[in-house]
């Protein structure tokens, strides 16, 4: 496949701290407008892969290619080319809706003008047109986490990173929120998703298992689950975790 | 004597009705699961239990005690740990253990064998920062930390949110043991997962029980006839059978989808298999029934 079908393309990329190699010489790639789920156990290193690939953090060796640009020359342009959302943080629970929208907007450049009509579009996509002027800390999570998926992607990025933007939240919310990305992904926005819920790991086109700093399995999630001989996606992930010998387990 | 009984609490934040009222008892040495969505009024019910917060209207006694007069004492026999994680950042966490314990007059060796299990993952850790742990870690510090004093009663809002699959089984084993001492926990989770885990469950939403009733019960409980469908492009199939007038409800479960007829005499065709139905499908189910009546005042 031709380079240019790559939204992302990692070659033998490392991150250490010290003697600690938290990222360890992975390589992947990810087409455009595949759903990408990234998974691993609490510390086996997806944060600070993630961060290099948003161009937060300099990779120790290695290279990355996001959205055409390398994440070591370019970081600047990265962020440009991205969106991000978590469930840490994603708005700014003392500013309206609008108020979110516009910040978000400007940040990544977006003129006035563009941004005021887009807004309009949003709110109405999303029923929120009532809404607009209400704080988005008064929102219910289900609301705040489609709006911030929204301003995530407000901007047209190529590719959007999700860092468990599902965590802590009910089962109807959740599949919901999967719909958004679904829909993001027929539009052509390639996604790169973490999460801790197995049965949200079935949503993926691909999946990567990361243990230790490496990626260990990495694939359909129809191939892993014939790989790993398992009923489901929860099952392969005991399998492949069980084999960390670092940190957490 | 049951160690947590509500009875009529009900709680407003600013004329906003976080909990009508509730009532409900959790039997001695039990696994109680509080299961529902965010701004249900969990984290509420746990703070007034924890004598954090005072009800507005009516009782509750954890042990025996009343939260309101003998707050002092119910302070000395539960465990909390909240949904934040609320522990000494730049405390190593060691430090953050024998903080615990001196808070309650004790020490790290008087009660060690209760957290043992899960004391031991981390102590390889002991002299880094709480701050610099990773999420499942600080989970079992957190849990350890609200073990050092023996409670009798322990109440963990969200304990394994944003923790990874295999560290979430191990914390279930680890909350199992403890219930094993005689202990008894309350827990809400999101997971529907650990919901199943439970002795028994109360759904919660908007601030009112939905049900509350042992795990296998639930399911048994669910009202209409479950299928499951499965296919090669589930988001297409989960599209088209919405739009489908025939389907009541449709959601995607992993590789498949769950759904329910509006007509159950309807013998629909072989592709659907009838599938008994889990915590999460009796879940989702009772909380669009709420949401239609909402709907319609």
């Amino acid at each position: 496949m031709p380079t240019n079908d790559k939204a992302i393309i990692v070659e033998h990329l490392s991150k250490h701290f010290g003697s600690f190699r938290a990222v360890d010489d992975i390589s992947f790639e990810v087409t455009k407008g595949e759903i990408f789920g990234f998974l691993g156990a609490n510390g086996a290193g997806k944060t600070t892969a993630m961060k290099m690939l948003c161009g937060l953090s300099k990779p120790s060796s290695g290279k990355a290619i996001v959205a055409g640009d390398d994440v070591s020359k370019n970081p600047n342009r990265i962020k440009s080319n991205i969106g991000y959302m978590s469930q840490k943080f994603s708005l700014y629970e003392d500013l309206t809706v609008k108020e979110n929208i516009k910040l978000f907007g400007g940040i990544y450049g977006l003129k006035l003008k563009d941004i005021e009509q887009k807004t309009a579009v949003l709110l109405d996509r999303l029923g929120f047109a009532e809404e607009k002027n209400t704080l988005v800390k008064s929102l219910p999570l289900g609301w705040k986490q489609k709006l911030a998926f929204s301003v995530a992607v407000f901007h047209r990025p190529k590719i959007v990173f999700l860092d468990e933007p599902t965590g802590g939240v009910d089962p109807i919310t959740r599949r919901n929120f999967w719909e958004m990305i679904y829909e993001a992904a027929e539009d052509n926005i390639t996604i790169f998703v973490t999460t801790h819920y197995m049965d949200e790991a079935e949503y993926c086109n691909r999946v990567s298992l990361m243990v230790d700093g490496k990626i260990v399995a990495l694939d359909t999630p129809a191939n892993l689950k014939r790989d790993f001989k398992s009923d489901n996606m929860e099952a392969v992930f005991y399998q492949v975790a069980r084999q960390a010998k670092r940190s957490d387990n | 004597m049951k160690p947590i009984v509500v009875k009529h609490i009900e709680k407003s934040y600013k004329g906003k009705r976080a909990l009508l009222p509730i009532d409900f008892e959790v039997e001695e040495g039990e696994l109680f699961g509080l299961i529902g969505p965010d701004g249900a009024g969990k984290t509420t019910l746990f703070r007034i239990l924890a004598t954090l917060i005072l009800a507005d209207e009516g009782e509750a006694f954890v042990d025996g005690l009343d939260v309101k007069q003998d707050f002092r004492q119910i302070r000395k026999c539960i465990g909390y740990m909240p949904g934040r994680f609320s522990l000494y950042q730049d405390l190593t966490v060691k430090e953050n253990l024998a903080f615990f314990a001196a808070v309650f007059s004790s020490n790290i060796d008087e009660n060690y064998y209760l957290i043992e299990d899960i004391y031991k993952q981390i102590e390889p850790f002991k002299n880094r920062r709480a701050g610099a742990l990773s999420g499942g870690m600080k989970q079992k510090l957190a849990l350890s930390c609200a073990m050092i004093h023996k409670p009798k009663v322990l109440f963990l809002d969200e304990p394994t949110t944003g923790v990874d699959p295999v560290s979430r089984k191990e914390f279930w084993q680890t909350l199992k043991k403890l219930q094993q001492q005689g202990i008894t926990i309350m827990v809400s989770t999101p997971y529907m997962d650990e919901a199943s885990l439970c002795d028994r469950i109360l759904l919660i939403k908007e601030g009112s029980v939905l049900d509350i009733d042992t795990p296998s019960n639930m399911g048994s409980k669910f009202p209409k006839k479950l299928y499951k469908a499965t296919g090669e492009n589930i988001p297409q199939m989960l599209k088209a059978l919405r739009e489908n007038p025939a389907i009541n409800t449709c959601f995607s479960f992993g590789d498949s989808l769950h759904l329910t007829f509006k007509d159950d005499n309807l013998h629909p065709e072989e592709q659907y298999v009838q599938i008994p139905a889990s915590i999460e499908d009796y879940f989702m189910l009772i909380s669009t029934m709420g949401n239609m009546k909402t709907d319609n005042h």
